[in-house]
């Protein structure tokens, strides 16, 4: 850890010719009277993205930010400001900016001498300089050459590779400092099949984590990821109208746990029970979802897109039991709507860059194993639907109303996966959809490493998981009536 | 920091970062290149229960360069305007370029397409704004919605953002233009409660002057208005009728119709609408036009990202598609001439029809009134459309109850077909602008 902290430093502090002594009077400049709280962000991003399509890699682009972010927090007030310039006349000039919200001019004396130490869930390395280009490139076509393989009714091939080499260092006024160096891949396959009639359909596939490019090679997984995406569209070629109306629904295990993250997930975090616009305000101790069933955060992952080794505060993350065989626990915090709620941090404190604030935010959020068999759950159920994949979702936290659409889906009839059927977005209610999980699987899975998370403007890469989920009604937004 | 006036860099200094970034292309050897630079500054204040919340000062900037060696393309941007970054930034792309394959049809925009002189678009109007003054209008705004009623319960908060911003942009045709724009918005979120839960809703008010906005308190209480009648929530039971789409939610129907014309979803037929030019995609009376030299309004721009000349147009004109939407790339993919549109549409105006909310409502007679559509279950290949909705059920021409945790269902061809008028209540919040849209038909599900 003290390696990733001298990592950080090399990046920010000496270019900038910035000293420890430098960070205790900017911190200084911060802290005052009235201020309880406040931090210094730094923050790296280098990120590449190659893309391919008609067989040929068409476009690549390098991005590279770097800046520093300046919060000053007086009770529930925060005064912020940032810039892309962290040299020491900037950072004084943020502090007074953001220290400006308690309105008082006095400063106070900060000393950073504690170190944070954090996990060490992933390589501290630059998953840029993992491959060569030639070898990116080849990967690429390596991919659109799977997924064409699969089946002449591929028309189109879509193939992105995005890779993330991130370094931040928090300075905090309680005196630590913590640092993270964050690697983060993702590949993308987007197919195009024309089946008879010129009918076409598409699907997605993909995967990453907090590791190098070499993680796509292993285990040909790039090239599951195509596979996967081909049969996803071929079966959506087949599909007939999704059902319209109140079902039994099965989700099967892995990406499906999209489910939690937007039916309970949002609804937990901190700021807004803080404020009690939340459907669950106040109700930690409550039977929220069925028995048998418990739901964690869990940013301590190895290797994982949601995981972080600490949150954007310097606080280390942890897993943390959200709902406990049914009873609602804990909510997810950062640090201002901990101290708030007298409530520890639970290193769930995210920012999309130095240039946005922090607020709660989740991890990898996934629901544990239960005891059915995933063949014994599809046949206990006489008509509904079993839907294997799904797109983005959606929750108004207030009213507790969530939606999600499913990708892949099937008709189960007679306690048989028959026919597969379009798209459609399912519709609950999350302080009630845990309490219609009548069976959960012993299936748990994680999912590919996919996910972002949208609040308030800001994009967090998230990871989500769980078993096969009986639930006993839940709205599908089909046609057929 | 007080008001936004001054911009850290002005228009002469950016241009000269692109001229800088152009001519390093060229010494590399790049036969043709493009680059934008762009800088902002914005305050932003959120008030809640009638307290500071947030205070946040933005500046932003950023520069991007893309160049061509042959027919093989490189990009790169970077947030640092320093000479040596500007260099840096160069040279990825120009070592991207390396790896790329020949496309044939990559490369800047014809020449002959671009923007020669423009008119004064009015899109300028810097707020004098202070902090003090930012956080009155907020509290002002939060106040006005939390005396409407008593079932006001709580408040997210209400804003005031204020952001200036100059774009520049340039390519080896020898073409260089610049832009600067303001945005100011007043916006509120409250929450109101009755016996049976929680509902939470927001209003706002954008503009380009700070003349142009509504004043802080008909924000506020039209929140609390917005808030207060979704209470008492009911479903439906699964069923087909008819729906009428407010304008700030038909504003998302007439997004997935731009979606499907979009070039990079024809040219790669991920599209519903393939093929589509000169068919009939909706009713007869259905117009459809880009006005993207509107004085002040949001969607104007003199050039695209590519600097091409925008002009007016109609993109649907008696029901029939007579445009798509095209940059240059999917333009010469689909052997045609961009439309301007790199970046997106302009003003994208949907002729208004006679009738106003109300008339619309007795129009319609019974069916769904839409004034909440969350999820993104629209898939354009296909144009199937699924997705989770809230609003009231009209009877007899009048709003009966609000309705909740129901989803609207249907084929993009088939609603925009069924399209029985367009209101005249148009919103002008955004680059699309349209009044409230009658659907014939839409597939409801609930109980």
């Amino acid at each position: 850890m003290s390696d990733i902290l001298q990592v950080a430093k090399q990046q920010f502090m000496e270019p900038a010719g910035l000293s420890e002594g430098d960070l205790d009077r900017a911190l200084g400049g911060l802290m005052g009277p009235g201020i309880d709280a406040g931090d210094l962000y730094f923050q790296l991003t280098r990120h590449e993205s190659w893309s391919l399509e008609d067989g040929i890699v068409k476009d690549g682009s390098y991005n590279i930010e770097q800046g520093v972010g300046v919060r000053a927090i007086s009770g529930d007030k925060t005064g912020f400001a940032y810039s892309d310039d962290i040299r020491m006349p900037t950072l004084l000039e943020a502090s007074a900016a953001a220290r400006a919200i308690a309105r008082q001019n006095t400063t106070g004396a900060v000393a950073v001498r504690r170190h944070q130490i954090g996990h060490q869930l992933y390589a501290p390395l630059d998953p840029l300089a993992t491959l060569d280009e030639r070898a990116k490139i080849d990967l690429l076509h390596r991919v659109d050459a799977e997924a064409r393989r699969q089946d002449p009714r591929v028309s189109q091939v879509m193939v992105s590779l995005n890779g993330v080499h991130e370094v931040i260092m928090v300075a905090n006024t309680d005196g630590t400092l913590a640092a993270d160096v964050r690697p983060l891949v993702r590949l993308g396959v987007n197919v195009i099949v024309e089946g008879k009639d010129r009918r076409r359909e598409q699907a997605q596939g993909g995967g990453g984590g907090r590791v190098g490019y070499g993680y796509f090679l292993d285990e040909d997984r790039a090239l599951e990821y195509a596979r996967d995406a081909v049969r996803q569209a071929l079966v959506n070629l087949e599909a007939v109208d999704a059902p319209a109306g109140t079902l039994t629904v099965v989700l099967g295990p892995g990406w499906p746990g999209v489910l939690l993250h937007e039916a309970v997930g949002h609804g937990l975090e901190g700021d807004f029970n803080r404020k009690g616009t939340s459907a669950f305000s106040g109700r930690i101790g409550q039977k929220v979802a069925a028995e048998g069933v418990t739901v964690v955060d869990d940013g301590t992952l190895a290797d994982r897109r949601g995981s972080l080794n600490v949150d954007d505060e310097g606080t280390p993350t942890q897993c943390t039991t959200l709902i406990e065989n049914g009873v609602l626990r804990c909510f997810m915090q950062d640090r201002l709507n901990a101290r708030l709620m007298g409530v520890p941090a639970t290193g769930n404190g995210r920012r999309e860059s130095y240039a946005h604030l922090p607020m709660p935010r989740m991890t990898n959020t996934y629901m544990l194993a239960g005891e059915h068999d995933p063949g014994e759950i599809l046949e206990s159920v006489e008509r509904g639907l079993y839907a294997v994949n799904f797109g983005g979702g959606q929750v108004d936290i207030t009213s507790g109303k969530f939606v999600f659409s499913a990708s892949e889906a099937y008709l189960i009839e007679n306690g048989r996966v028959t026919r597969p059927v379009k798209g459609a977005t399912l519709i609950g209610n999350g302080p009630e959809v845990l309490n219609r999980v009548s069976m959960v699987g012993n299936d748990l899975k994680l999912d590919n490493g996919v996910g972002t998370c949208g609040k308030e403007g800001q994009s967090v890469p998230v990871g989500v998981g769980q078993p096969t989920l009986r639930v006993d009604g839940l709205t599908v937004g089909g046609t057929s009536t | 920091m007080t008001a936004i006036q001054e911009l850290p860099r002005d228009q002469q200094t950016m241009e000269r970062i692109v001229e800088q970034m152009l001519d390093e292309a060229r010494k590399s050897g790049a036969e043709s290149a493009e680059a934008a630079a762009s800088n902002d500054l914005g305050l932003s204040v959120n008030v809640r229960l009638g307290e500071v919340e947030t205070l946040e000062h933005h500046k932003d900037q950023g520069v991007a360069i893309t160049v061509y060696f042959g027919r093989r393309k490189g990009t790169a941007s970077t947030s640092d305007l320093r000479p040596e970054a500007l260099r840096e930034a160069v040279q990825a792309a120009c070592r991207i370029a390396r790896y790329t394959a020949e496309d044939p049809y990559a490369g800047l925009a014809d020449p002959a397409l671009m923007a020669r002189d423009w008119p004064d678009l009015d899109l300028d109007h810097p707020w004098d704004l202070s902090v003090e003054q930012a956080i009155e209008l907020a509290q002002c705004c939060e106040a006005a919605a939390r005396n409407h009623d008593a079932r006001i319960i709580n408040s997210e908060g209400a804003s005031a953002n204020t952001v200036r911003g100059l774009v520049v942009y340039g390519n080896t045709h020898g073409f260089l233009g610049a832009y600067t724009t303001t945005r100011h918005s007043l916006s509120c979120s409250v929450v109101a409660a009755d016996d049976k839960g929680m509902q939470r809703d927001y209003w706002y008010t954008v503009s380009r002057d700070p003349a142009g906005l509504q004043a802080p308190d008909a924000v506020g209480l039209e929140a609390a208005r917005r808030a207060v009648r979704r209470l008492g929530g009911r479903r439906l039971s699964t069923r087909q009728c008819a729906a009428l789409y407010v304008p700030e939610m038909a504003r998302s129907l007439i997004g997935h119709f731009v979606g499907a014309v979009r070039g990079g979803a024809l040219y790669r037929k991920a599209s519903f609408l393939v093929d589509a030019l000169e068919q009939d995609i909706f009713p007869s009376f259905v117009r459809i036009h880009e006005q993207p030299h509107l004085k002040g309004a949001l969607g104007s721009l003199p050039f695209d990202s590519e600097g091409v000349a925008t002009t007016p147009r109609d993109v649907v004109s008696g029901g029939v598609l007579k445009g798509y939407v095209l940059d240059s790339y999917s333009a010469r993919r689909l052997g045609m001439t961009t439309t301007g549109n790199a970046g997106g549409v302009h003003n994208l105006t949907i002729e208004p029809g006679d009738l106003d909310l109300d008339g619309l409502l007795r129009s319609m007679g019974s069916g769904l009134l839409v004034t909440e559509l969350i999820g993104h279950g629209i898939n354009l290949v296909t144009g199937d459309y699924s997705r989770g909705a809230a609003g009231f059920w009209v009877e007899n021409g009048e709003i009966a109850w609000p309705v909740e945790e129901i989803t609207v269902a249907g084929n993009l061809r088939d609603l925009f077909k069924g399209i029985r008028a367009v209101g005249s209540d148009v919103n002008t919040d955004s680059n699309i602008r349209t009044g409230s849209l009658l659907l014939e038909r839409v597939t409801v599900a609930g109980e």
